[in-house]
């Protein structure tokens, strides 16, 4: 990075330490810093989404969108992560490069499946074995956010679910005594009030959704873990800066990331959860009018 | 009229795709000097160079991509990139799942490094890279295996203790046992496993596998291997 850093073995003590800490490698490390944001901005939104389709599916009047509500959260809360994030991109992968393939080239005349090999013509590749690393890369890691978001989707929509069964009754009769449809009390009176409810179980989600990005690296994208763990380990005279077995600091360092990051959600949190509590029949909600009365 | 135009159109495509076809190259990037990730962030090593020659010589255009050593052949076969050059000897057990191309780095020593001279490695802890022939070999030994990862946890094993000794190619090992001032050192006798490192390709991808094995048999044939193993593993090394 700078230019006094083209020799590195010629370096000693601080200058050595400034030109190891900005090499390419160190750049990358910090870029997966950004990964791993971007995962979480991207993922917390499309966890809701899958949870709250699922809540409304699970309270659904129609039998068969019920079931699929109730089978969704049921099966994805049962197995346990890793394996879930083993087997959503790789089966993922598969069905949509298969359904590529029969749309792309139905005169393709081997079998898809030749022993352990997944074999489909190169016009239905995913990304196309042409294209960019980065578009490989943006792929896998929007498989990753998929496979996050189906996850934590279910566990989000179990918290809603009983956060709207947590509203009172009394609050919907009246709405319907106000002569509102069934659709327009959901959304004017049951959505608003449920969020109260629903706060305290998706605050844990976001801090287990945090800790969970490692498992970003299980799925092969390069995250904070990953870079620790190749930037620590002891490294010979083929490396321009060769040091023994630094792992320790490096995960020292990514101890403290984890830290940060929990104890600011936790402080942005406790501000939306006294946000949601004003003029609301809850113990909260009546605290803060006393306070303020 | 119409097969013969979708005839034409396919062969149009494929004759298309032929001339832009991209190789992908998977490695594990943390077996130096076979293959590491450099401090600019880029693939490096033997193979890095190897590789990148090979391509020149097979006229394709490839690009390198790592993965972990666990899922490495999992990860070929469900077709995320094309060939494994990841230092991978040639076993029978490995072959039965890919194919192999001819050995582009002959037939080497495994080596034990351990602490003390007198370290047990026939009964005591041995730790080993997870599915390695060096792994299998220690399982058959006697001794307990201890398995890791990636190689460089099996070396900080051995320095914090937690086992005995270390089993790995002795190649990887010099390095680190040549810096360490003394403290690791080569114990026991050197064995020879495996076939060789070749490269891995699918079962169903021969055409590939004889582009790369005919760039191979060329480099062997006018000596830019032997120069190229020199030049990484040094003037013992074994040559073609």
């Amino acid at each position: 990075m700078f230019a006094s850093c083209a020799d590195p073995s010629t370096l000693e003590g601080l200058s050595w330490l400034l030109c190891y800490l900005t090499s390419g490698k160190h750049i990358l490390f910090y870029i997966s810093i950004g990964t791993v944001l971007t995962l979480l901005v991207i993922t917390a939104p499309a966890a809701l989404a899958f949870g709250f389709g699922g809540a409304m599916a699970a309270r659904s009047q129609f039998a068969p969108l019920r079931w699929i509500g109730k089978a969704y959260t049921s099966m994805v809360r049962g197995v346990p992560d890793i394996i879930f994030f083993l087997f959503v991109p790789i089966a993922l992968d598969q069905l949509f490069e298969f359904i590529r393939h029969k749309a792309k080239c139905p005169d393709w005349d081997q079998p898809i499946w030749q022993g352990s090999d997944f074999v489909v013509c190169p016009a239905a590749k995913l990304p196309l074995s042409t294209s960019e690393q980065w578009v490989h890369e943006t792929y896998g890691f929007f498989m990753a956010v998929l496979a996050f978001a189906i996850v934590f989707g279910a566990f989000a929509a179990n918290v809603i679910y009983g956060a709207m069964n947590a509203v009172p009754r009394a609050q919907m009769e009246t709405a319907e005594a106000y002569g509102m449809s069934h659709r327009q009390a959901f959304r004017r009176i049951l959505v608003p009030q449920m969020w109260v409810y629903a706060l305290p179980g998706l605050s844990n989600l976001w801090m287990i959704l945090i800790k969970a990005t490692p498992l970003l690296f299980v799925l092969g994208v390069r995250d904070i873990v990953y870079w620790a763990r190749e930037l620590g380990g002891s490294k010979t005279s083929a490396y321009e800066y060769p040091h023994p077995d630094w792992r320790l600091y490096y995960f020292l360092a990514l101890l403290a990331f984890y830290l940060i990051m929990t104890s600011l959600s936790e402080r942005v949190l406790r501000r939306i959860s006294a946000r949601l509590s004003k003029g609301q029949a809850t113990m909260a909600g009546e605290q803060q009018r006393k306070a303020a009365a | 009229m119409k097969k013969l135009l979708i005839a034409a159109a396919a062969l149009a495509l494929t004759a298309g795709l032929a001339g832009a076809q991209t190789v992908r190259l998977g490695t594990e990037g943390a077996y130096p000097p076979f293959n590491f990730i450099n401090d600019k962030g880029e693939v490096d090593g033997f193979e890095r160079e190897l590789g990148d020659e090979l391509c020149k010589r097979a006229e394709l255009t490839c690009e390198w991509v790592t993965n972990e050593w666990d899922s490495i052949i999992p990860n070929l076969v469900s077709g995320n990139y094309d060939t494994i050059i990841a230092g991978m000897s040639i076993t029978e057990e490995r072959d039965k799942v890919i194919d192999f191309t001819q050995n582009y780095y002959p037939p080497a020593s495994s080596a034990y490094v351990a602490l003390k001279a007198d370290a047990d490695i026939k009964g005591g802890v041995v730790a080993a890279q997870t599915a390695t022939i060096q792994a299998g070999h220690v399982a058959e030994s006697g001794a307990t295996l201890l398995e890791y990862p990636t190689p460089d946890e099996t070396i900080a094993a051995v320095r914090n203790g937690e086992a005995d000794a270390v089993f790995a190619d002795k190649d990887y090992l010099k390095p680190f046992v040549e810096e360490s001032n003394g403290e690791l050192m080569f114990v026991g006798e050197e064995i020879q496993l495996g076939g060789g490192v070749g490269m891995g390709l699918r079962e169903s991808d021969a055409e590939l596998k004889g582009k790369f094995d005919t760039a191979i048999q060329a480099m062997k044939d006018d000596g830019t291997l032997n120069t190229l193993l020199k030049k990484w593993f040094g003037d013992e090394t074994p040559l073609f």
